[in-house]
């Protein structure tokens, strides 16, 4: 075929990619504007099996087969709950096929300094994607886990892999000679480089890493598309790269923290500090899963505040299950979803959509707040930093100034959660003792299965 | 050669600029599913891994090839259907 007509194939999917991101603009949409992507692939990889340069049929074919069936397994086999480090992990290995393809260019001989430049960055970018996605995938998981506090030597080596990274590129760009081996020592770095990155960085702070590393396997793309001069990968990395850094950029918000703060911010951090010992601590109240019931059952309006800990619980069901409940006594339920909420960009909203919660009650903490003063009851399930009223007010607080949920303003707030402890960020939370704020101790699940369980016997 | 470097990076900036349009206009309910939807989309490096794996070339190279070509496929088959499994839970009473 000729390569005007394979380009023309390529614009052809770009389009169809366009289309798939404009879709995800309502969840109506979603679901076919996903389809065409798909199909827009589904080209792109049929015309160029079509190139003249392809020999060996059954390479491909082998690598397809093996592919397909992994994706299969993983992506239909795993529960929602495990999605995050899916994603992850999809990501990893996306970057890593990029840095391999960058890889056997660069093995071929690379024709010009130009797309050894790109075989670098290809290269650097897609191993960093690679190793800082495992890591991120095995702490999702729950298969690794790091304190917070790293030595600060970790800084030093961190610095060394980067300058390390840098004199490999310069020698990659600068000379054919020895290029495979440059190529090799950098990657070696880039792996090095994505593992350091990603050990120290904890829980609370993976929807940044996800996000980040979502931006990386695009970039890594885009740069292979300098690499080939193939335009499908320049313009596909590229909106894949958009979109990542603008999730990143929505998820730093959220925490008002830079991304730098967020990616090497744990190093050689202070432990988190206890509460004022001199302070005079009113303490929390409790309640039971009773005493909850008749709570909501005379309210008329809840809004529900979930976050990590009800992921953890796999609490979404019990969850669900309640605010049925409540809407067939003709309570208004509301959730209000925190952006770093979980650990991922819209954690929270695919859990409640497993469980069959309507997505036009998932609401944005903008719209929740204003109407916050009339709200009978705020119910918060296993969240705790995001609903800390201190980030308001303190400005001595690590978290101040990220946007909260103002439950704390509900005529009452209740708090289900395992214990007093404090959350990820380690600043103790005010409104567990305020005078409004009654607290639902245990397992997330057990208490919501509980409290429903109470709303059903009244009537 | 290095106009063809300026053309390639024109689309580039002009993509970033594009994605830049399209992701703003995103809820934050579809996050997720927007990032493994885009990153099944970045899978598209599939088409560079066909080249190398497919090329006739040195053993190392093809190994490289081959290897890329299972990420990424990985990489879009899992990526397009967890998208459709999560876009499908979707639902409006």
């Amino acid at each position: 075929m000729r390569p005007g007509v394979v380009d023309l194939v390529y614009l052809v999917s770009a389009t169809l990619f366009v289309f798939a991101l404009k879709g995800m603009s309502h969840p109506r949409r979603a679901v076919r504007g996903n389809a065409l992507g798909s199909i827009g692939m589904l080209l792109a990889v049929v015309v160029t099996l079509l190139d003249q340069r392809i020999v060996r049929y059954d390479v491909i074919a082998a690598g397809v087969a093996l592919g397909t069936i992994a994706g299969l397994l993983l992506a239909t086999q795993i529960r929602m709950t495990a999605v995050p480090q899916l994603v992850a992990l999809f990501n990893g290995v996306g970057g890593g096929a990029s840095a391999l393809v960058a890889g056997s260019v660069v093995l071929a001989g690379a024709p010009t300094t130009l797309v050894s430049a790109g075989s670098a960055v290809s290269g650097l970018v897609g191993a960093v994607t690679l190793s800082g996605s495992l890591v991120a995938m095995l702490k999702l998981q729950g298969w690794l886990r790091v304190k917070s506090k790293v030595p600060v030597a970790h800084r030093i080596v961190l610095a060394g892999c980067a300058t390390a990274a840098a004199v490999f590129t310069t020698r990659l760009v600068h000379g054919n000679e020895g290029a495979p081996a440059s190529y090799a020592a950098l990657l070696a770095v880039a792996l090095a480089l994505g593992l350091l990155l990603v050990l120290p960085i904890g829980g609370g702070d993976m929807p940044v890493v996800v996000a980040f590393l979502n931006a990386c396997s695009g970039l890594a793309a885009a740069a292979t598309g300098f690499v080939l001069m193939n335009q499908a990968l320049t313009i596909a990395g590229s909106l894949v790269g958009a979109s990542g850094l603008i999730l990143t950029s929505i998820m730093c918000r959220a925490m008002n923290r830079p991304l730098a703060s967020v990616l090497f911010g744990a190093v050689g951090r202070m432990p988190a500090s206890p509460p004022d010992a001199g302070e005079a601590v009113v303490p929390a109240k409790t309640i039971s899963p009773d005493e909850v019931a008749m709570l909501l059952e005379s309210a008329r309006r809840v809004v529900i505040v979930p976050g990590y800990g009800m992921a953890v619980a796999q609490a979404q069901h019990a969850v669900a299950e309640l605010s049925r409940e409540l809407e067939r006594r003709g309570i208004r339920v509301a959730y209000a979803i925190h952006p770093v909420a979980g650990r991922m960009p819209g954690h929270m909203n695919v859990l409640l959509a497993e469980a069959e919660v309507s997505y036009d009650v998932m609401f944005e903490i903008d719209t929740v707040n204003p109407e916050m003063a009339d709200t009978d009851i705020a119910l918060v399930i296993g969240a705790n930093d995001v609903v800390n009223p201190l980030a308001r007010t303190d400005p001595e607080c690590p978290i101040y100034g990220m946007p909260i949920v103002n439950v704390d303003q509900a005529r009452t707030a209740i708090v289900a959660k395992r214990s007093l402890s404090p959350g990820f960020a380690g600043v103790a939370n005010p409104l567990f003792n305020a005078p409004n704020t009654v607290m639902l101790f245990g397992d997330a699940k057990e208490s919501m299965v509980a409290v429903a369980k109470a709303l059903e016997q009244e009537h | 050669m290095m106009e063809s470097f300026v053309v390639f990076f024109t689309i580039f900036v002009l993509a970033l600029l594009l994605g830049h349009e399209l992701i703003s206009k995103i809820p934050p309910t579809l996050h997720t599913p927007l990032m493994s939807g885009a990153n099944a989309i970045s899978g598209i490096t599939l088409v560079g891994a066909v080249l190398a794996a497919g090329s006739d070339q040195s053993t190392l190279a093809l190994v490289a090839g081959f290897m890329a070509v299972v990420f990424a496929t990985t990489n879009v088959v899992g990526g397009f259907l967890l998208t459709h499994r999560m876009l499908s839970k979707f639902r409006k009473k």
